[in-house]
């Protein structure tokens, strides 16, 4: 099954690399190549990156050095839920930093870990364009606003509990 | 079929989501098909529409009643009321209490050229950013036309020196200028970029713009194509923008569509194609050279100038960049005439500048005002002044590259020289209002924390001086700062600020050092008697009750440490070395007996 | 045409053309700009802003090794303001960087510490947190050592631009950038070439190579071994620089001498095997050209460009000379014929090769090149290293009397002194292969067209009216865009030769340090130790391999004849294709790659 599924997302991502090698300078496409890679698989493979190099001719080692340097690839798997902290200035001012510690804490990571569960991946991220419900958090996708600590912790045994009923 | 007689508006900004949009959607949509007037009625998404604390915001036009917090258990009765009785529910609709409430009201007149304050934003929640044909109801493609009918190249590129436009990106070179140099240039090749990596923490400009009317950025890029000589043009967005990306991508087909893109645009020879490329988070991005970089696939480091990219920019080719802001001005100015953009503001800076409006005051959102508007105006007669009967402190403006004003800078007129010469910048346009219970030096410390993360790590002073700077003032807010410290930061900043390679280091070190000018007694404070004034830095303050304990035991309850003793009913005791400081028992304390000293 | 315009330098106006960094006008004047990420033969990186100058009327500094010149420009070098700025910045680059100078392999030839020594910064004032990794020891030639690193970028962009190789990159970003390869890869198994041009750019110790001088010291003290040396062409134009001479001095009674008093009991000359590698490659040449073999055939005595065909030209193998490299034919012949004429057992033979070249620590542990169970070679050191130990050793290198190399293994034609030189394998081959064809004497036999450091070089000559075309690159970045042309027309050259580095072996990863205010590979200096070996080719009255009258002994008692299967046996080798298979990138790029 999963080498099925595997199969499938690396036809996807090849036809993608096909359709990117037609356009002009198709090198400078990488980006958007390693954005479909992520797309696909959550994270950035090793194995998916050599791919990636041998299709497109880019030399790994600039991939690499693409890959670390846009804070928005993971290079490891993320965990089932995205946890994302806003700390543009306005969250900050309203307190953002102490959300932050709270959800440090609650889930035992530091920020681009994941739980052992697997469950959360904990981010920073620039501003989310949320400041008039200051402070925020974005759990895949969506927006969590005005929180506090309580309603923080609040939100992630929510989140927890719906893992426990999927697992049940 | 019934004729459409009211057209709703409904915000899907992200605060408004928050505050269930979509359920209100759905709610109305039910509402109506209840009601048998659903066909008399179309509903839209607008894309932020600015007044994010006071969402969701719905508007039903005509009439430009502004609902705001409208919930869906309001929706009979506005269904009812306003739609079936036609009068609108007065306790819903906002009132025209605030400057911007007076923006919707000319957003509605047919003649909306003519009083302008919002140029850039004039169709934000005027239109639906995925109908063209709403777009093309407000003029649009009309400049285009104009231009590829009537005007050269080089009169369009007069017609924008005329009208004084500078670059709303922050720095404010003058537009008409660089479209000079870019037209000037002799090449196989030429690229126009619409830069909207925005990146500044606090700032949302460019997002709502394209979210709320992506056609007007995209004619202002065609145009630019055209006066240059450029045969394509690129998006640089920031992947964290998905709706503003779906949003772009949709107007860029329908364009397409209407023969606005492509070969032959309108019947003439010029073609032009506009492609989205999407960051991946970086904020250095935001500086030309590395967007550049990043666009051809690379690390996005910035590299030397000159050659500036209008000499030698994308792939070498010459390459005309501006920002979202910039390029929704263009369709304007074509229109309505330089000369007319130019009078509106001061003498060296035109037109508006659109601020996102946050921290610590009551009204919070997208606001745009001509230049020469002063930060008072702003703070108290748009943003409505500060909550909770707390004090004004500072302003700041120009996010992690500008600086904080204080009380006595309120007055000074929003224009690139006037903010650069009170200290701080004009910036994207970022725009944070802190009152005396933050501290400026842990604000300042959070900025330089923010450059030093996304420091590209090229130029040696940027990549270790700000790292330096970070440490002194991470020692400071934790009450180990030492004699000299702030001379040391003084004498970083200034070398960082005239010896890095690119903007975002010389541009770091102003928050430090304009929060040293303006509030250098609390950072002394901070050093010499290891205190916080504003009782933030939670290494400087300890929390202890008073006597207006009544032993409810709530703050027990919360502690995550267990650091709060007592018995039901008498005064609670923290201890001290238990305590971490998280402040939670503070907040849930209902009769103001715990104290930060 | 450049026009002349007036520029002014600390208030005095010059005249100088126009079309010109302020870094190239200053240099020029007598200025010289403190410096560390420039380097004339990379891309402008502008990182380091160590070369910052005040301009008049410019808000900010500028750096000066990239901002152009233009007509009434009022320039700065050393105002108190800029002296601080740039004093502040060597100190951030200090502050991040360990405090080991007396106990580091660079100290006293530390671009670094002789900048701070020249800012005069005496105090620390912004310590704080120093970035911390582990050192990389994978590789057998090349040490990465990410803590000394100051991201000047040298290495990177020569890893990249010059070599083409793309092994390293800057990964992450901010404090945290590392420079790497791909994955973090160890060294060793990444596609590094071991080619060690990272180490000659290196403005400090990041990149090393794996230092051999100490288990060196120690065998030397074995008596129970006979200490064998043999030392490349290259090494010996190359070495005075260590002992502060200009370069271009052949210091080869010196290093003779010298070898004695280390201890070794024979020293032999790897110029001797480099007539012997003539001998078999012009031989396999003629019988590939005669009998259609595959054409082109391209050299193989460079280790590095082995490594690098092996990983990015695996479709090439078979174009690839079987012959080993001198210093592995040199190693061979030690161990057998050399050991039976003095009546000793291999085993007991320490073979130890002097190699201007860090990819030869690697060559000598590849295990195609074993024979009988052992290995041709078993210590490479570089010119450095034996720098190093004779100083050590307390030996007076430029006094001591000089001495001849032992026979059978250390008297060589000019054609082997050339080797070092990029063209000169070609040129020796040449002036063998004709005479072994044709028979008769080749008059002209120095080859100007394949002589010097034009990137890649023709040649064309005729050997009984057939036309033979030749190609010579060196480096592997000029190897990289020969190679394209071949792969596109592959009967455009018969005969290919490739080398690593720049220059050829004189410019080789092992090579001593730039001296003060020297550039690492400076053009001039490259020229120059080249000089010094084709000097040594027109003062030796045998300047062919074949004339070489031990070689003649060596086929007479040994080998029988070139090609012979005792050759095959002792001088020939194999490669494989070494899997991942490297990215050769595309051509047409973006600026930032």
């Amino acid at each position: 099954m999963t080498q099925i599924v595997n199969e499938d997302k690396k036809n996807e991502l090849y036809a993608f690399m096909d359709e990117v090698s037609q356009e002009r300078r198709s090198n400078s496409y990488l980006i958007a190549v390693l954005h479909k890679v992520q797309q696909l698989y959550g994270y950035l493979p090793q194995e998916v990156m050599d791919q990636v190099a041998e299709k497109m001719e880019i030399p790994t080692s600039h991939i690499w050095g693409v890959a670390t340097f846009y804070h928005y690839f993971n290079l490891k798997p993320i965990g089932k839920n995205i946890v994302s902290v806003c700390m543009g200035t306005a969250c900050y001012v309203k307190g953002a930093d102490k959300m932050l510690l709270t959800l440090k804490k609650e889930l035992g990571i530091e920020i681009g870990e994941t739980t052992e569960d697997k469950l959360f991946t904990l981010q920073e991220a620039r501003c989310l364009g949320a400041c008039g419900i200051a402070p925020v958090m974005m759990i895949n996708g969506k927006i969590y606003g005005e929180l506090d600590s309580k309603k923080t912790v609040d939100i992630i045994n929510q989140y927890r509990k719906a893992a426990q009923t999927d697992i049940e | 079929m019934e004729d459409v007689q009211y057209k709703m508006m409904l915000c899907d900004g992200v605060s408004c989501i928050h505050n269930q949009s979509k359920e209100l959607q759905s709610a109305i949509e039910s509402e109506l098909d209840k009601s048998g007037i659903r066909d008399a009625v179309s509903i839209h998404l607008s894309g932020c529409l600015g007044m994010c604390n006071k969402g969701p915001i719905l508007i039903v036009n005509p009439g430009y009643t502004i609902y705001g917090g409208v919930g869906s258990e309001d929706v009979p009765e506005i269904v009812q009321s306003h739609l079936v009785e036609g009068k609108p529910v007065a306790r819903l609709v906002i009132e025209e209490d605030h400057l911007y409430n007076r923006f919707f009201r000319i957003f509605g007149d047919v003649d909306f050229f003519g009083k302008q304050m919002r140029i850039t934003l004039r169709n934000c929640g005027v239109i639906d950013p995925e109908n063209i044909d709403d777009y093309l109801s407000v003029r649009g493609y009309e400049a285009l036309a104009k231009v590829l009918c009537d005007m050269t190249p080089e009169q369009v590129v007069a017609e924008v020196k005329k009208s004084g436009l500078r670059g709303r990106g922050g720095a404010g070179f003058p537009t008409g200028l660089k479209w000079g140099f870019t037209a000037a240039q002799k090449a196989d090749e030429k690229y126009v970029i619409c830069n909207a990596d925005e990146g500044d923490p606090g700032a949302f400009m460019d997002r709502s713009a394209i979210e709320g009317d992506p056609h007007t950025v995209i004619e202002g890029i065609i145009i630019g194509g055209y006066a240059v000589g450029a045969t394509k043009g690129i998006v640089y967005i920031r992947a964290e923008y998905p709706l503003a990306i779906k949003r772009l991508e949709k107007a860029i087909e329908d364009a397409r569509e209407h023969g606005f893109l492509g070969k032959d645009i309108l019947g003439t020879d010029f073609s032009f194609d506009v492609e989205i490329r999407l960051g991946a988070g970086a904020f250095v991005c935001g500086e030309e050279t590395a967007l550049i970089h990043s666009i051809e696939g690379a690390r996005g480091m910035p590299r030397p100038r000159p050659p500036y990219p209008s000499v030698s920019g994308l792939f070498g080719k010459p390459t005309l960049i501006n920002n979202v802001e910039t390029w929704a001005n263009i369709p304007v100015i074509i229109l309505d005439g330089g000369e007319w953009l130019s009078s509106i503001g001061t003498e060296t800076s035109k037109g508006t500048k659109v601020f996102a409006l946050a921290g610590k005051v009551h009204n919070t959102g997208l606001v745009e005002v001509p230049m020469g508007t002063t930060l008072r105006e702003i703070v108290y007669d748009i943003g409505g002044g500060i909550p909770n009967g707390k004090k004004f402190k500072a302003v700041q403006t120009g996010g992690p590259s500008g600086g904080c004003l204080p009380e006595e800078y309120l007055d000074t007129q929003i224009d690139y020289e006037s903010l650069a010469k009170a200290g701080s910048i004009m910036g994207s346009g970022g725009m944070i209002v802190i009152d005396e219970e933050s501290c400026m030096v842990s604000l300042a410390r959070f900025f330089i924390e923010f450059t030093q993360d996304e420091s590209c790590g090229k130029c040696t002073p940027c990549r270790e001086g700000t790292k330096r700077m970070l440490e002194i003032l991470t020692r400071i807010v934790e009450g180990k700062g030492k004699a000299g410290d702030i001379e040391k930061l003084e004498r970083l900043g200034s070398m960082i600020k005239k010896s890095s390679l690119c903007g975002l280091g010389q541009s770091a070190p102003n928050p430090v050092l304009s929060t040293i000018k303006n509030f250098r007694e609390e950072y002394e404070e901070h050093i010499e008697q290891k205190k916080c004034r504003a009782g933030q830095c939670v290494a400087l303050l300890s929390y202890v009750v008073n006597d207006e304990c009544v032993g409810c035991g709530a703050c027990k309850r919360i502690c995550p440490t267990g650091a709060i003793e007592g018995t039901r009913k008498e005064k609670h005791l923290i201890l001290d070395e238990k305590c971490i400081r998280c402040g939670q028992c503070y907040d849930v304390c209902k009769f103001e007996a715990i104290n930060k000293v | 045409m450049a026009e002349e315009i007036t520029i002014s330098i600390n208030t005095k106006e010059y005249k100088v053309a126009s079309d010109q960094t302020i870094m190239q006008a200053a240099d020029k004047l007598g200025f010289h700009i403190p410096r560390l990420c420039y380097h004339p033969k990379l891309s402008i990186e502008g990182a380091c802003r160590v070369c910052i100058v005040q301009v008049e009327g410019m808000q900010n500094y500028v750096a000066s090794c990239s901002y152009p010149i233009s007509d009434g420009m009022k320039i700065h070098t050393n105002t108190q303001d800029l002296r601080r700025a740039r004093r502040d910045i060597i100190e951030l680059i200090l502050d991040n960087h360990p405090l080991d100078c007396h106990t580091c392999e660079r100290d006293a030839n530390c671009e670094l510490q002789r900048l701070a020594a020249s800012m005069g910064i005496h105090a620390r004032h912004f310590e704080g947190e120093k970035k911390h990794y582990e050192k990389d020891l994978s590789s057998d030639a090349v040490i990465r050592d990410p803590d000394k690193c100051i991201l000047c970028g040298r290495c990177v962009r020569m890893c990249s631009e010059i070599q083409q190789v793309h092994n390293l990159t800057q990964a992450y970003r901010g404090f945290s950038t590392v420079v790497m390869p791909a994955y973090n890869m160890p060294m060793g198994e990444s596609v590094c070439t071991a080619c060690g041009q990272c180490i000659n750019v290196c403005p400090t110790a990041a990149f090393l190579e794996k230092n051999y001088t100490q288990d060196l010291f120690e065998k030397l003290n074995d008596p129970d071994t006979v200490k064998v040396v043999q030392f490349a062409p290259s090494v010996r134009a190359a070495i005075g620089e260590a002992f502060g001479l200009a370069p271009g001095r052949n210091m080869e009674g010196e290093l003779v001498a010298s070898f004695r008093k280390l201890g070794f009991d024979y020293v032999f000359d790897t110029q001797f095997a480099a007539d012997l590698t003539i001998m078999e490659e012009a031989s396999e040449f003629l019988e590939r050209f005669q009998n259609n073999g595959k054409l082109p055939m391209i050299t193989s005595c460079s280790s590095a460009w082995m490594k690098c065909m092996e990983q990015f030209y695996p479709d090439l193998i078979d174009n690839i000379s079987t012959c080993k490299s001198p210093m592995s034919m040199q190693g061979a012949i030690t161990k057998s014929y050399f050991a039976k004429k003095i009546g000793v057992d291999p085993k007991k033979i320490l073979s130890v090769a002097v190699m201007c070249c860090t990819a030869k620590k690697y060559e000598a542990s590849r295990p195609e090149l074993i024979v009988d169970g052992m290995r041709g070679v078993d210590i490479v050191v570089t010119t450095r290293e034996i720098a190093w130990m004779i100083k050590s050793a307390g030996i007076d290198f430029l006094n001591i009397e000089h001495e001849e190399a032992d026979h059978p293994l250390g008297m060589s034609s000019g054609a082997g002194a050339i080797f070092g030189a990029t063209g000169g394998v070609m040129e020796a081959a040449i002036r063998t292969a004709y005479e072994l064809y044709t028979g008769q004497t080749l008059v002209d036999i120095e080859i100007e067209d394949i002589r010097g450091l034009q990137g890649v070089k023709e040649g064309r000559l005729e050997i009984d009216g057939q036309e033979i075309r030749v190609a010579v690159a060196h480096g592997l970045g000029n190897a990289n865009n020969l190679l394209e042309t071949v792969r596109k027309d592959p009967t455009r050259y018969h005969f290919i030769e490739i080398m690593g580095c720049p220059g050829g072996c004189v410019g080789g990863g092992g090579q001593p340090y730039a001296q003060v205010n020297a550039i690492p590979l400076d053009d001039v200096a490259l020229k120059k130790r080249a000089e010094a070996l084709y000097d040594l080719d027109r003062s030796k009255t045998i300047r062919r391999s074949h004339e070489n009258p031990d070689i003649q002994k060596l086929y007479k008692e040994f080998l029988q004849r070139p090609l012979s299967a005792v050759s095959h046996k002792y001088l020939h080798t194999h490669y494989k294709a070494k899997m991942p298979v490297g990215i050769v990138p595309k051509t047409e790029r973006g600026s930032g790659v």
